[in-house]
This record gives structure tokens, sequence and C-alpha cells, in this order.
């Protein structure tokens, strides 16, 4: 019924001349109903982006002067900002560090969860709805309550203020999410599969391997991208654990590097954040539908 | 089975081909059960359940940097009964969460209506719509400290040069409660996307022949949404609050990135002030005390959210999957 209404209203734009459509689908009412506040919300949800770009670009002088030039605008465009960036302060150090640690923990939640999720969807073991339960839980514990103490911990194992510490905490939010997901996705693989493998003398290992993982894959980049996107934007861990200024993350290192005196270099911040937002706004785009699959079949669980 | 014929034919000679005792033992199944699981709960155990347990013993102690401390009973939540620092976290948090969350809903339900209609370009549009949900939060919120700088705010100017309602800048930041609402309002903004694709995917589950039926019986459109949205939404409202009040409650970026609990502590939120005096101030075990201080209000939050909302489903004697 609603293909119908969609192909009516797109053909004829006037959506009442079929039966079915909704009385008040003018296209009048239609305007006020849904564009217009649609319209609101993406001018709001964009506008802090808008206005990055926009400063990056800026002059200093056009940036602090908005009665001499329209501020929505640039009459002269600069490279300044992002060279200076580039050149004049650790940033592709930096960059460089976050790739690592996102990279690093994102296989290794990957690894981890993909083993698990297996384990509970497909070896079944009594008990094994608890333990799916179980690692579902600890998603529900905020890195907030758990950085004090897990500083004294990073500090024992040695690994103060090294990146291998943000590899080896960023599981703890990632891999229930990434288990949670992969359980779904092995639900949705047909059993027989596995058990005509079974049938022809492949071991479990095998099968898992050369199996269930390829066709898992939509679920494995699913997890992948959030897993990446989380780690690249994680916060408070890297804040705490890391100090010295060449090992710190791009969000880290923005706001305790760059923000620096009285006077904000406020041309330089926003091509910053700029660029640190331009991976995962890439990769994200690159595969939006999983991720947006990824965060509704959450949900949906 | 085709190995064994093989042996039988060949000669004496040829070892039979056993599988090896290590592949043999991964296809032994209570192994392999352990050896999956390892890796995750491994992980999950060293990082999160120990240091769990370690920040609730944490707060018991005095513990510095440092230093060892020593076990001082109820003496950390004492001391932060009688701070008025700590009370106004609390209330800023509480404050803070349900603010916030109200504001989240409703827009984001609105929004997630609106892009449940049929237009061009919507999966387009709900890609845009995400951006400020997967963009690392401390970057759009250094983009909010500057949309809310004092003087070359682009509010005040659109205020005051472009609207003329107002002769002088806000100050956005300078003040507690201008502060406070400031801060809610970059997390409504940051909040929104996440809500909006989540009910969205729960909107897309509701029959439409629900509201077909509820049409032909001549239903308003108030009425379809108040009683056939609303109701089959409850169950995924349910979830998608309490994971956004745990989070909200908990949040520590923006107000870090943007205030850093300033002017004059107003804006502390429990997380934050635990930073401070916990990593910055180098009292792990105050801070500890000051982060376990968060548990009961998330516990109480969580179940208030979960019951609440998904009570309404068991009563219909629907089964709960």
């Amino acid at each position: 019924m609603t293909e119908a209404v969609v192909q009516s209203a797109k053909s004829s734009n006037v959506a009442s001349s079929t039966p079915d459509t909704m009385e008040w689908d003018s296209r009048a009412r239609r305007v006020m109903m849904i564009y217009l506040p649609l319209s609101c919300f993406v001018v709001i949800l964009l506008f802090p982006f808008y206005w990055m770009a926009i400063t990056s670009f800026k002059p200093n002088a056009e940036l602090l002067n908005f009665k001499e030039h329209n501020p929505f605008w640039i009459s002269s465009p600069t490279l300044a900002h992002i060279k200076h960036l580039l050149f004049e302060t650790a940033y592709p150090r930096w960059l460089k560090t976050t790739m690592f640690v996102a990279i690093g923990s994102t296989f290794l939640s990957l690894f981890a969860s993909t083993l698990a999720a297996y384990a509970i969807e497909r070896l079944r073991f009594r008990g094994s709805p608890y333990v799916g339960l179980g690692i579902y839980m600890a998603y529900l514990v905020p890195p907030s309550i758990l950085f004090i103490p897990l500083a004294t911990v990073v500090v024992q194992f040695g690994l103060f203020d090294s990146p291998l510490a943000l590899i080896l905490v960023y599981p703890t939010f990632l891999v229930p999410f990434c288990t949670w997901l992969l359980i779904g996705y092995f639900k949705s693989i047909p059993y027989e599969l596995e058990e005509c493998a079974l049938v022809d003398g492949a071991t479990r290992l095998q099968i898992l391997w050369r199996v269930t993982l390829p066709l898992a894959v939509p679920g494995l980049i699913s997890a992948g991208i959030f897993s990446f996107t989380l780690s690249w934007n994680e916060f408070i861990y890297a804040l705490a654990f890391i100090q010295s200024s060449a090992n710190k993350t791009v969000p880290v290192a923005i706001l305790t590097e760059l923000v620096s005196g009285d006077v904000y270099q406020w041309g330089a911040l926003m091509a910053g954040s700029l660029l640190g937002s331009l991976p995962v706004a890439v990769f994200y785009s690159l595969f939006v539908d999983y991720y947006v699959s990824s965060l509704t079949g959450a949900v949906k669980e | 089975m085709s190995v064994t014929t093989l042996q039988s034919r060949s000669s004496r000679r040829i070892v039979p081909r056993q599988p090896g005792w290590l592949a043999r033992l991964f296809d032994y199944k209570p192994f392999l059960i352990v050896i999956c699981l390892t890796p995750a709960i491994g992980l999950l155990a060293v990082f999160l359940t120990y240091p769990l347990g370690l920040g609730v013993w944490l707060a018991f102690t005095d513990t510095t940097i440092g230093r060892r401390g020593v076990f001082v009973g109820l003496e950390n939540f004492q001391y932060l009964l009688t701070d008025p620092l700590w009370w106004g976290a609390v209330f800023y948090s509480v404050f803070y969460t349900a603010v916030a969350t109200f504001g989240k809903f409703a827009l984001g339900f609105w929004l997630a209506l609106l892009l449940n209609n049929h237009f061009p370009f919507k999966s387009l549009l709900r890609a845009i719509v995400l951006l400020p949900w997967i963009v690392p939060t401390v970057l759009s919120a250094l983009a909010f400290w500057w949309i809310y700088d004092p003087q070359f705010s682009i509010i005040s100017y659109l205020l005051v040069d472009v609207l003329h309602l107002r002769t002088t800048n806000i100050d956005f930041l300078g003040s507690p409660w201008p502060a406070r609402f400031s801060l809610i309002a970059a997390n409504i903004w940051r909040g929104i996307p996440f809500v909006a694709i989540s009910l969205l995917a729960g909107l897309q589950t509701i029959s439409p022949s629900l509201y077909e039926a509820a049409m032909l019986d001549g239903a308003s459109a108030w009425q379809r949404f108040r009683y056939i949205t609303f109701p089959m939404m409850l169950p995924i409202l349910a979830i998608v609050m309490t994971f956004s009040i745990i989070f909200t409650f908990t949040d520590f970026q923006l107000v870090y990135a943007i205030t850093r609990g300033g002017p004059v502590n107003s804006t502390h939120l429990l997380a934050t002030l635990a930073f401070q005096r916990g990593i910055a101030g180098g009292e792990l075990g105050e801070g500890a005390a000051i982060a376990v201080s968060m548990i009961p209000f998330l516990v109480f939050a969580t179940l208030f959210s979960y019951f609440g909302l998904a009570r309404r489903k068991w009563q219909q004697g629907e089964s709960n999957d």
C-alpha cells in the first residue's frame, strides 16, 4: 500500500488522486508538516560542521571581524591553518597513533567476539545464553565508572602512556557490542550448511573459517566499522592513560595540545577537528548501510 | 570413511592417517568452547570486571597516585556527603540527564516520524542525519565551543546584527545557568541522530495494516499516533532510553571539552568531578568514590526506564522476545 502511495506521489505530485492516500496528504500540507521541519533538522544538525569547515579556511582577519565580512562565507580562503597544523604541530603523528589504535583494537575485538559469538551461538553448551547475556551486560558499564581503577591496572601492567594500553582496553566496550551483533548474524545462517560440512568430515574450526565466516561477512563489516568509529572517537581512556604528547590520539591531542594560552587559535582548532572527523566520515559514507543496519540491528535484538 | 578404505587396500607400510592430536583436541567440543570464549571473557574479566571490583575497593581506601591506600571504610562517602561540589555535580548530572533525554527523545521521535515518510533522497538524508553521531564528540564539542564564544558567537551575531532581537552578545559559557543549558543543547544535538535512527527502525516494523484499519475506523492522525505508533514503539523506546540515560548520565567528553566544569564548578557532572579529583588531582580513592556513587543512580534510572516503559507490553500478555 505504501509503495503505491510513493509511486503515485512521485508520478503525479498530486497524491490525493488515488483513493487510498491519506486525506491530509495535500501538497501544501505536506510541505508544512514534513519538508519544513525536516529541513530545519538538517540545517541544525549540519550547521556545526559547516561552521567548522568554513572556520578552518578563513584567514584570521575575517575570522574575528563580523562587521566587515559576512561570517557565513569566506572572501579569501586560505590553507594557512591546515598548513600550520600539518607542518608545525605533531598532528600527522597523532593521526598515525589514532589510526594504529583504532585498527588494532578493531581487529582484536573482531577476533575475540567472532570466536565468542560462534561458541555461544553454534557450539551451544549449557548456559550459553547466560554467557551471551553476561557479555552483553558488560556494554552497560560506562567507561566513566571504570577509568580510575583501569588507570591503576594499566600502571600495574606497565602500559601507562603506551598506545598498546588503549588497544587492550577499548575491546571492553567493543567486544560486547560486536559479539551481540555477530550472534545475530550467525543465527541467520542456516545450521544445515554446517551439518553438511560436519558430515563431510570438516573440523569445527574449518567450518568456522570456511563456511560460517564467509557467510557472516556483512556482519563482520558492520561490527568492524562500528568498532573503528567508536575507538577513533574514544576520549576518556585516552585522556587518562596517555601522557606524552607524541602518543596522544587526535581527540585528546587537539583538546590538550592545541588549546593553549588565552587566545584560542580557532582556525587551527577547527581545521584539526575537521581533519580528525574526516577519516570516520569518509569511512562511514562508504559503508552507511552496514552502519545503519548494525545500529538498528543491535537495538532490535 | 574414504581414508580407511584407502588404507585397507594399500600396503601395510603406510601409517594410517589419523588426525593429529592437536586437530583432535580442537575438535573436542568442551575444549573448543573454552578456547573460543577465552579471548572475549579474558579481555572483559581483566579490563572490565576486575577494574569494576577494584574501583569499588578503591572507593573505600585513601589511595593516591603513587601510594597504596589503606582501608578507610565509608570515610570517602561521608566526606562526599558534606561536599557541596559533589551535591552540585549530582544535581547537574540529574538535571542534565533529565532535560537532555527529554529533548533528545522528543526531537528524535519527531525526526524519526518525519523520516518515516516517503520523499526523494531518503537514504541520503538518513545518512546525513547520522553525521553528528559518528563524528568524534570532542571535535564537535570544539565546534560548539566556538559557536558559544562570548565575542564571536555566530548565534549572537544572528540575534544581534541580523535579527536585531538583542542588543548585547549572549554570554553562553560565562555564567552558570546559560552554561548549563548550552551544554544540554550540545548534548541534545549529538543525541538526536541515534534516537531518530533507532526509532525509525522500530517505526518500520509497525505493520501498515494497523494504520489502514484505524483509518477505516476514522481515526485522526493524532489518534493514530497515540493509539498505534506510541504503544507499538514502547518496547524499543524502553531499550533506547535505557542506553541513552546511562550514557548521558555518565557523559564526560562534552563537558570536559567545553567548560571543564566551570564557571565556578557549576557544570560539573559526576564523571568530570571524578576525573578532576581522581586523575588530575591524584586522589584515586576519592575519585573512585565519586565514580561509584554514580552506580545507584544508573541502576535506578535503568530500572525506571526499563520497567516503566516495558511494563505495558507485559500487561498485554505478549511473550517477551
